[in-house]
């Protein structure tokens, strides 16, 4: 009878249904637990993606050849995209030509941190714990009082982003405030909070398909069955929309970069 | 017991479980409205000068993030006012 009663609780612990938790971004430390370097998965995760960066643009900058191939005409593409459509574009050739590494580091960072979420085995993005993001924005942030700084000078930078021209005396009660906490406050976090929120949602999106999956085709009863090839359809539809999504992201990240470069350091907006 | 008010109250539906799910569902509404304002817009701009798309699609996406983010907020407030 005990026996009996108990089954069913077990069999409930061993395959029930198990929904994606935001645990799954804090997963144990693999080695150095509890110090500062302490390295989880999704911190391997990140080295991963850092090597294959490196060793993508490596090779693309060894084999380098007058005439492309096809793995280097790809590569001066995406080059290409982040001078040509991204920083020019926003910031002009004349002012643009200097911020062309930043945001083409930028671009392709954002984009192999991200891409590592759809990645089989590896499976979680690298900015998908709050870490990659800061720093990202911070760079960001520094880049952009640098640029205003240092092409109109101090004063003169604060005037033309807190005291905007052309707005009655009396106004600037309510737009200083505003537009000193859009300067110091919103753009990094927005910055932040949208890259993290992205890849988070991604990954919490996908695994909830593939575990609803899982746990349909292998565990429910019957008919139930067949919502597991509905949920396998949805999970990999969600798949592809991640990936645009990751190139959606590291595109907007960089696009943001230069737009908040090109207000600071402009005369007028 | 005299002199005391009976206190009989009656619950008619109770809500359990997360309410952030519903918070999530109420800050996606407005995202939502403004992604289908600003493409509609940006298609209509397409239609009527082709010639423009380009510029169009860039402003397109810095609006889409600003949108979004709004969104994007909804689903990360929940984690840190518990």
């Amino acid at each position: 009878m005990t026996f009996l009663a108990t089954t069913p609780i077990l069999a409930a612990e061993s395959d029930g249904f198990h929904a994606p938790s935001i645990d799954d971004f804090f997963p144990p430390a693999i080695w150095f637990d509890g110090t500062w370097f302490e390295i989880n998965r999704i911190t391997l995760v990140r080295f991963v993606a850092l090597i294959a960066l490196l060793l993508v643009f490596g090779i693309a900058a060894k084999r380098a050849t007058l005439v492309p191939g096809r793995f280097q005409a790809a590569i001066e593409w995406i080059l290409d995209f982040c001078r040509y459509s991204i920083t020019y574009d926003t910031l002009g050739e004349k002012d643009g030509k200097k911020y062309v590494p930043l945001i083409t580091a930028i671009f392709c960072s954002v984009f192999f941190f991200n891409i590592t979420g759809v990645i089989p085995f590896l499976n979680i993005a690298g900015t998908s714990v709050i870490g990659l993001p800061l720093i990202f924005a911070l760079w960001a942030y520094v880049m952009y009082f640098g640029a205003g700084i240092k092409k109109l000078g101090l004063g003169k930078f604060l005037k033309v982003n807190l005291l905007p021209a052309g707005v009655p005396k009396g106004l600037y009660l309510l737009l200083t405030p505003i537009e000193f906490l859009q300067l110091v406050i919103i753009r990094p976090a927005t910055l932040m909070i949208r890259l993290l929120a992205n890849m988070m949602a991604g990954h919490l999106l996908l695994a909830l398909c593939f575990a609803g999956t899982q746990y349909l085709l292998f565990s429910a009863e019957g008919g139930l069955k067949v919502f597991g090839v509905v949920t396998f359809a949805g999970g990999f539809a969600f798949f592809l929309l991640e990936i645009f999504v990751a190139a959606l992201q590291a595109y907007v990240f960089a696009i943001l970069t230069a737009l908040y470069i090109q207000m600071s350091s402009a005369e007028e907006h | 017991m005299k002199g005391t008010i009976p206190v009989d109250t009656t619950i008619l539906a109770e809500v359990t479980g997360s309410l952030s799910t519903v918070g999530y569902g109420l800050a996606a509404i407005g995202p939502g409205v403004g992604l289908g304002i600003l493409f509609g817009k940006t298609i209509e701009g397409m239609a009527r000068q082709p010639e423009m798309s380009g510029q169009l699609r860039t402003t397109m996406f810095i609006g889409l993030a600003f949108i979004e983010v709004l969104a994007l907020l909804g689903i990360v407030t929940p984690f840190f006012l518990k």
